[in-house]
């Protein structure tokens, strides 16, 4: 079993962090991990990706190649149309609807949710709404990676744990937040 | 396995691996993609267990002479920066091959091919090559781990530094590693013969004569030390020479990994003739896949070329640029994946400052007062100001090297360009700024300084900065007069009373003017508060 994934959005949106979940999870049920970050320039507010990749057997590329993506994961939808050529013909967009528009020539937001939600397999989902519904107004990278949990064969307390583990030091209150975002974006994508 | 293994960035598995390896000391100055090997030093819980030095240094050549101290001191130490870091150590660096070390000394260079964040893509093995080290270049985050430990045992057996070379790809991807048991740090102690620390001409040739004699020990030790391996393979059309990462793009180009060709490894320099030997010797042609500049293929070139060899310079692959997963399987033939095409809708997302940066008040402040002077140039430097090229600025002429931006606007003012102003941040000013003003202090040259002091390195990711606290004094020792140093706060609600110091500096004072605008950064305040 492997999964290869894409993670992608604009600098600041906690992408890395649902990396680090993830990462950590297929770690701890003894699987192999290669994850190479965008650290940097582009933080600043340009576009951000994280190459996700886990496996039971060895990996070798730290980087996904072209047409290899199982998913692709954004937390803006410009970024997700940015990253197609990396998708698997039989692959999944999972991506939040609301667009960052902090550059020259942004498209119109019907062309880019067109575009989306004409591949085959996508789950569209508008993340900063359903985490402030949740009651956890940050937590909408938490959202996502609820929504990408449906997707991935871990338990689902595997997911709360690393959530926990990760969150922990910033106190109970932070913790159930993001499980609460978690558990949202979960209920949005089945 | 899952529990003593933990997800390391490469710069990490370095990082961990010195600890592991017992050193005393960790010197650096930020550069991506080196940057997170000194911040893990300095998280790192062995901190509270014994002395460890985890400070960042001012810059690459003072991390780089303190490193040597240390060695000397017989403690090993770890001496961490970006590729073209290496260019302001390199005077230490070359010079440290001709003393030798006695505590073990590893060098990271952290290069960064395809120019992610830098102004070049210059490969540092060059420089290992060009001092006569040995170069160890690891494949993955557990062979970063594992070589940095034996790169300390190999400089404490050889008596030299040792260069780690990292890129990007590797420096910035996670991955489970596997720790290794811990040794001791070393003791204090002095060098076995201290003479050899003193480059007199004549004890300098001596030492020379004698590393270049050395150099069979070092491919010895690169051909017994297990880090390069012949692999033969049935398919004998084509061998292929993979150098560090290069090794896990030709493996996912196959089937399970299995590469049906001869490979052979590299990760040790310099790289032993009898492994080219019998990788040629088992293949009819060659095709070299190695991040960075063709070192090796040109090495297996030689000037007059051999078309036995594919590579970078035959245009199998990219001439420049990293090597990626699908430009190695291109080089290899493999098939081709089917994907989807790009989106005709994406288009770029450059970084640009941060909503309420010190900087975009200073730019505004700078594009008001040079309005109406088409002549004025503005020599820029390195660090998040230097986004201040892009729109909606577009308020900087150059950025080309740490503290170009003085040194340049001297000799532009020089050749009797008005007004020249330099734009620089407070750690590039530390960093190499104060030598090029004290140039400009020397001739009282008509030209302005504008240092944007908001207290951090902040491009890196706000580490401190050497200048905190001290900059106009710093400036004022330099031998800048007091009536020639203004400091502004760079608020919208200051924007007139900027804009005046600002003239005052440009079109009011003949010689040298220094302008301080000093704001705290909205990300490092952020943190502060907290
Ligand atoms: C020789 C060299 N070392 C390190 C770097 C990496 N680097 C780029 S900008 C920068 C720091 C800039 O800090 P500062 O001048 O204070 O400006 P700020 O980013 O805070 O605006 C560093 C360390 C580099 N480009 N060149
Ligand atoms: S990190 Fe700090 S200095 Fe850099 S753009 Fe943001 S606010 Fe400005």
């Amino acid at each position: 079993m492997k999964y290869d994934i894409l993670l992608c959005g604009v600098g600041g949106q906690g992408i890395l962090t649902i990396g680090h979940v993830v990462g950590e999870m297929a770690r701890r049920a003894g699987w192999r991990v290669k994850q190479p970050e965008v650290h940097g320039m582009a933080q600043r507010g340009g576009a951000v990706e994280a190459h996700v990749r886990l496996s039971e057997a060895p990996v070798h590329s730290d980087l996904i190649p072209r047409g290899g993506a199982d998913l692709i994961v954004a937390m803006e939808p410009l970024e997700a149309l940015r990253h197609l050529p990396l998708l698997a013909p039989d692959g999944w967009v999972i991506t939040a609807t609301e667009s960052v528009r902090n550059c020259a020539g942004y498209p119109e937001s019907a062309a880019l949710l067109a575009e989306l939600d004409a591949l085959p397999h996508k789950v569209l989902l508008p993340v900063a709404d359903l985490a402030r519904q949740a009651g956890s107004p940050r937590g909408a990278n938490m959202v996502l990676l609820g929504a990408l949990s449906t997707r991935l064969s871990f338990p689902e307390a595997a997911y709360g744990a690393a959530i926990r583990d990760l969150f922990g030091r910033k106190g109970d209150a932070v913790v159930q937040a993001n499980l609460a975002a978690f558990a949202a974006g979960r209920a949005a994508a089945v | 396995m899952s529990f003593d293994t933990r997800l390391l960035l490469g710069d990490e598995a370095v990082a961990q691996g010195a600890l592991d390896a017992g050193i005393s000391g960790c010197y650096a100055y930020p550069g991506t993609p080196s940057t997170e090997i000194m911040e893990f030093i300095q998280r790192c819980p062995e901190r509270r267990e014994r002395p460890l030095h985890a400070q960042w240094s001012v810059n690459e050549k003072t991390a780089m002479e303190a490193g040597l101290g240390m060695s000397y001191a017989g403690r090993r130490a770890l001496v961490c920066m970006k590729h073209v870091g290496l260019n302001v150590a390199a005077d230490a660096f070359v010079n440290a091959a001709v003393t030798g070390t006695h505590g073990g000394l590893v060098v990271v260079a952290a290069d960064d091919p395809s120019m992610h964040s830098s102004q070049n893509e210059q490969d540092s093995r060059f420089y290992a090559k060009f001092a006569l080290l040995p170069c160890l270049e690891p494949g993955n985050q557990q062979e970063a781990y594992e070589m940095t430990v034996y790169g300390l045992a190999l400089s404490e057996k050889l008596r030299l530094p040792v260069l780690l070379r990292l890129t990007t790809r590797l420096a910035h991807s996670r991955a489970d590693v596997r720790p290794g048991p811990r040794r001791a740090p070393n003791e204090l102690s002095m060098p076995d013969n201290e003479r050899r620390f003193v480059l007199l001409p004549a004890i300098a040739r001596r030492n020379y004569a004698a590393l270049v004699a050395r150099q069979p020990e070092l491919l010895q030790a690169a051909l017994a030390d297990g880090f390069n391996a012949f692999r033969p393979g049935p398919n004998r059309a084509l061998g292929i020479l993979a150098a560090g990462p290069a090794v896990n793009y030709l493996h996912e180009s196959f089937p399970r990994g299995i590469c049906p060709h001869p490979v052979l490894k590299i990760s040790q320099y310099p790289v032993p003739p009898e492994l080219l030997r019998q990788l040629l010797d088992s293949c009819d042609q060659l095709l070299v896949l190695e991040d960075g500049m063709p070192l090796l293929e040109e090495f297996l070139n030689g000037p007059l070329g051999d078309p036995r060899i594919r590579g970078r310079l035959s245009g199998q692959l990219p001439r420049t640029g990293e090597l990626t997963p699908d430009t190695v399987a291109a080089a290899l033939g493999r098939p081709v994946r089917p994907s989807r095409p790009a989106s005709e809708l994406v288009m770029a997302r450059p970084p640009r400052l941060c909503d309420g940066c010190p900087h975009i008040e200073s730019y505004k402040a700078l594009q008001e007062v040079l309005a109406g002077t088409p002549a004025a140039r503005v020599f820029a430097d390195i660090g998040c100001y230097t986004l201040g090229a892009l729109p909606p600025f577009e308020a900087i002429h150059s950025c080309v090297d740490m503290g170009a931006s003085i040194s340049m606007a001297k000799g532009a003012a020089d050749a009797g360009l008005h007004p020249a102003v330099a734009v620089i941040g407070d750690s590039t000013f530390t960093h190499s700024g104060m030598t090029s003003l004290l140039d400009a202090v020397c001739e009282n040259t008509r030209m302005t300084v504008f240092i944007l002091d908001n207290g951090t390195t902040g491009m890196t990711g706000g580490q401190e900065s050497a200048a905190a606290g001290r900059l106009d004094s710093l400036v004022a020792g330099l031998g800048v007069p007091a009536a020639k140093i203004q400091v502004i706060t760079p608020l919208p609600q200051q924007h007139a009373a900027n804009v005046a110091a600002l003239r005052q500096a440009i079109f009011n004072t003949d010689g040298l003017a220094v302008v301080i605008a000093r704001r705290e950064c909205i990300q490092t305040a952020k943190i502060h508060k907290k």
